[in-house]
């Protein structure tokens, strides 16, 4: 989680203008991955292209973390056998992944979102539901 | 700017708005009513420890002292798994923020249409497809959320829970999604302890009434 993050000052300065929640699909089962049709309140904001690449990246991202593997048995195996005392000493796969998603987001916010006034939530901040987009007030336009 | 940085950062299981008590600052999850948890581990703690108490000194000695050794593990491993049930979070769900409940809220509108004043709201559901099948998500009005599927709301706990299997009194916490695993073990690791200390008292009374009369084996024993 953010903790003393660039963006949360702008975003104490900024006002926000909408919220765009990107939504679960769930055509190809109960596995997590989000909608990558483009919202049209982003449209003025960001490149189409760009945003599906962040939310394809997103969901393969997940589907990592979910993947059931020789690994991901041996450790579930492993970690029976020691009651689940294991986990106080190293991550679960699906904990490094997560790790993983939240630098990603972190990044993308950075490189891409922020300089256009747009923020990206970490799915999992909402359980996992929704892809919260915050689209701040394009103070550039006043000018 | 300083004087919110040197004020304590608010951690989320503060203001989780359900009704659960945490303890060790936010490492404990439980229901609010602990009382039958209290007696779950004061009904295993006190069979185990009649059993290593009475049968396990004549156990180790005229059988094996494997049989004790078993026990133990067997009894840690149970207390292990009914703790990580009771203590973890079940997979609760974070409930909508403003903006995302007015603009479900404004969803709903938009599907229902304007339904004149008197008449009762159609029921606010969501059709998913899902792998070509439809599934029907309901709305919860507690968290202000299209429930996904196999979440139901906990009004013990007042939470929506992801794969919510039932509330345990027992456990003292919701089962779901993410203890469920756990939950399972411990239930059926109780009932392997449970047979095993079952067949030990009775081999153990056998034995000893083979040696000096039921009736006396009965007197001797008071803790089988």
């Amino acid at each position: 989680m953010a903790e003393t993050h660039s963006l949360q000052d702008m975003r104490q300065q900024a006002a926000i203008a909408a919220k765009v929640f990107i939504q679960r699909d769930y055509t190809s089962g109960t596995v997590c991955h989000f909608q990558t049709k483009f919202p049209s309140e982003l449209e003025n904001r960001i490149d189409k292209q760009q945003f599906e690449e962040t939310v394809r990246t997103l969901n393969n991202l997940y589907a990592e973390a979910e993947k059931l593997g020789g690994s991901s048995y041996l450790e579930g195996c492993l970690a029976c056998l020691t009651a689940y005392t294991i986990f106080l000493c190293m991550e679960t796969h699906y904990e490094k992944v997560l790790k993983k998603i939240a630098k990603f987001i972190q990044e993308q916010n950075d490189k891409i979102y922020a300089p256009r006034g747009l923020l990206l939530t970490d799915p999992i901040e909402r359980g996992l539901r929704v892809v919260e987009v915050t689209i701040f007030e394009d103070r550039s336009l006043g000018r | 700017m300083s004087a919110v940085m040197m004020t304590r950062k608010v951690r989320k299981w503060e203001k989780l708005p359900g009704k659960n008590t945490f303890c060790c600052d936010g490492r404990v999850m439980m229901a609010r009513q602990k009382g039958v948890f209290y007696l779950t581990l004061f009904l295993i703690v006190g069979t185990c420890s009649l059993f290593f108490a009475f049968e396990c000194p004549y156990l180790a000695i005229h059988l094996s002292p494997a049989i004790p050794v078993f026990a133990i593990l067997l009894f840690f491993f149970v207390m292990a798994m009914l703790l990580r049930t009771s203590f973890s979070d079940p997979g609760v769900l974070p409930r909508a923020l403003p903006e995302e409940a007015t603009f479900i809220e404004m969803e709903i509108e938009a599907t229902n249409g304007n339904v004149p004043a008197g008449q009762r709201p159609p029921p606010r559901i969501r059709n998913v497809q899902i792998n070509g099948q439809i599934v029907k998500l309901k709305y919860c009005y507690t968290c202000k959320i299209f429930r996904p599927p196999r979440a139901s709301h906990c009004s013990i706990c007042d939470n929506c829970v992801d794969r919510f299997d039932h509330h345990c009194p027992w456990v003292g916490n919701c089962v779901g999604k993410r203890n469920y695993r756990y939950f399972y073990l411990f239930t059926l690791s109780l009932s392997l302890l449970t047979i095993y200390i079952f067949t030990f008292n009775i081999v153990h009374v056998v034995m000893r009434s083979v040696n000096s009369g039921f009736m006396k084996t009965l007197q001797d024993t008071p803790g089988t």
